[in-house]
């Protein structure tokens, strides 16, 4: 075009100036594309109605009898719900030097269950019962040398041998790396249990 | 390529195509070089004369892919993803559908063959270093086919819904998690809930039928563009475009038509007599193709008593088994399989065909051949006493044949490579 040239001054072409405005091109088209990727890649987030469904569910834990367990699901996952007898709360101490992480500092757990029993009050345990390996749900063997003789009673994941004791605390030589998960949870009346919430609100 | 004259217009096109067509054959071939293609990649495409069974296997990849994506569609469209439909219309395909049970006993056996096709043409890569130079780039095209391979099989076998389906999910998707700092936030994306769920049933399906099959078929015709760009390796390793007769054709080669079509048919003929025992007497292999608890549905209360993925994955997940630590399992496992991609570059060996590599290579091959199928069997069994010990031995030499590698092929007594390759007419 006619004042195309007149503007260049002549048929000599800039090429610092055309390699710049082509690059200046791909950057502002790749910054593009990358927001444009970002409704296409949250869409795979969980949506509002598996985030509803996700919210805080109840239990009532008076039929409970001492010894045994109750399993409720929340967010998809079973909950293990666990009235301790006395008997089984001592067999919780005497093993710390078996466990890979027997204070929880590197398990996943509210404050408020980051001690030795693992719970706000010793009779109910309550944990997240899929295995920290990879998800399998562990097995209830509560009862002392129930696995092998010096076994205490716990959990035992029959998928890839993870063990765990009635604290839900991992033993060494086990491939689970951390505690079984301890959910958000709270007693808003007596006999409630209420996972999922607590004082703090619900879990993120 | 329109012809341009001094004016601009276009020339008039020739009223018959290059070599004397005519009609409509001049006529298709004005407008695309069907004639030209054919002749580069088919009837002058030049292969070494003296392939063996080994080179049935990547037709034969090609025949289960077809298999796959027709039996493919028509399941598609009777199968209905979802966690409350999936298991049901499956057994709707098996029981209501007119021959519905043998379009999808053809799939499953299907997606099994393909690995044992697959498996074995791998190993005639090893056998005759069809990896190295220059078919580097084929050999890593090859891999990726492999790696999305995998995918498809694993998000094909959630789709039933089974039991298996859903704790195979439920193991595979928590690897993710071993990742530091994303893991926990990555593994709910992927699946799209707290759990595996009806979201990561119905991604899977949309992956499973639509995203990896483009994938898988766009790195199929770039792995046969490779091939075609640097020609079919042979028995003996030896580059037969290096000796050409007075007319440039390669005087050890014939070309791909009709010699090797009519080869690799009776491969085909004999390969669907074999799918065809398994489709009709065997179609679950007594647990190996189709796995028990997968007959009855997904329940996310109650992990079958043992877990354990189709024996094409077994070697792999023995190893990541085979580990105390789960982070490192699965980093293992990982390392497993991409440690593949790297053999073009471990390889120092001088010559390509174990017909002409010393005992090193070939000790080591066999090593890794036995440690690979003992593996593929540790996999299948419980994880416990002797077999996580012999799991940990096998994978110590799985590893070791590629670390090693380097040393053992540079170190390797080699015997002289023939100037062309060894053919004795039958």
């Amino acid at each position: 075009m006619a004042d195309h040239a007149g503007v260049a001054g002549g048929d000599e072409v800039d090429l610092s100036r055309r390699k710049f405005l082509t690059r200046a091109t791909i950057a502002t088209g790749a910054v593009g594309a990358v927001f444009a990727a970002i409704p296409f890649i949250e869409s795979w987030n969980p949506s509002e109605r598996s985030r509803a469904l996700g919210a805080p569910t109840e239990l009532d834990i008076s039929k409970l009898d001492a010894g045994q367990m109750a399993t409720t699901v929340w967010r998809r996952s079973p909950i293990y719900v666990v009235r301790r007898t006395p008997d089984m709360v001592a067999r919780i101490s005497g093993h710390d030097a078996d466990l890979k992480d027997p204070s929880s500092e590197h398990s996943d757990q509210p404050a408020y269950a980051r001690n030795t029993l693992r719970s706000r009050s010793a009779e109910y345990l309550v944990l997240v019962g899929t295995c920290t390996h990879l998800g399998c749900l562990p097995k209830q063997r509560f009862a002392a040398g129930e696995l092998y003789p010096s076994w205490p009673g716990g959990f035992f994941c029959p998928c890839h041998g993870s063990r765990f004791d009635l604290a839900g605390r991992v033993f060494a030589g086990s491939p689970a790396s951390i505690n079984l998960r301890v959910p958000p949870y709270s007693y808003p009346k007596e006999h409630l249990l209420l996972v999922g919430a607590d004082e703090k609100g619900g879990a993120s | 390529m329109t012809v341009k004259t001094a004016t601009g217009a276009a020339a008039p096109m020739p009223k018959t195509g290059a070599a004397g067509q005519k009609g409509f054959w001049a006529w298709l071939n004005q407008r695309m070089p069907v004639d030209e293609f054919l002749k580069s990649q088919v009837t002058e495409y030049y292969a070494s004369k003296n392939f063996n069974f080994w080179y049935y296997f990547g037709s034969l990849a090609l025949v289960v892919l077809v298999l796959q994506l027709v039996t493919g569609i028509f399941l598609t469209m009777f199968y209905k993803p979802g966690e409350t439909t999936a298991f049901d219309s499956v057994q709707f395909i098996m029981r209501e559908v007119d021959w519905g049970w043998l379009i999808r006993y053809l799939h499953s056996s299907g997606a099994s063959f393909f690995f044992i096709v697959v498996y074995l043409h791998m190993f005639r890569a090893f056998l005759y270093g069809s990896y190295k130079a220059p078919r580097e780039l084929l050999w890593l095209l090859g891999m990726l086919v492999y790696l999305a391979l995998m995918a498809e099989a694993f998000m094909g076998y959630v789709l039933p819904w089974g039991n298996m389906s859903f704790w195979g999910a439920q193991v595979i998707v928590n690897l993710f998690g071993t990742i530091p700092g994303i893991g926990p936030d990555l593994v709910l994306w992927i699946r799209g809930d707290y759990g595996i769920a009806d979201s990561t049933l119905n991604r899977f399906f949309s992956l499973h039928v639509a995203a990896v099959p483009l994938a898988l078929l766009l790195l199929v015709v770039l792995h046969l563009v490779a091939l075609h760009q640097v020609g079919s390796n042979n028995p003996d390793g030896v580059e037969i475009h290096e000796k050409v007769g007075a007319d440039g054709k390669p005087l050890d080669g014939i070309p791909f038509h009709p010699y090797y079509t009519v080869k690799d048919l009776v491969g085909v003929g004999v390969f669907l007599v074999l799918l065809a025992i398994v489709v009709f007497f065997v179609p679950t292999l007594g647990g190996l193709f189709l796995e028990a608890p997968n007959f009855e549905p997904a329940n996310p209360l109650s992990t079958p008593e043992h877990i354990a993925p189709v024996w094409y994955f077994t070697p792999y997940y023995a190893i990541l088994r085979a580990v105390p630590d789960q982070r490192m399992g699965a980093l293992l496992m990982l390392l497993s399989v991409s440690a593949f991609l790297f053999v073009p570059w471990l390889d120092w060996s001088r010559v390509k065909s174990m017909r002409y590599r010393g005992w090193m290579s070939r000790t080591a091959l066999a090593l890794f051949v036995i440690s690979f199928i003992s593996l593929g069997y540790l996999g299948m069994q419980p994880a416990e006493g002797l077999y996580v010990v012999l799991a940990r031995i096998f994978a110590l030499i799985y590893f070791l044949f590629f670390i090693l590698m380097p040393l053992y092929t540079s170190l390797d007594p080699v015997k002289p490579v023939p100037e062309r390759v060894v053919y004795h007419a039958h």
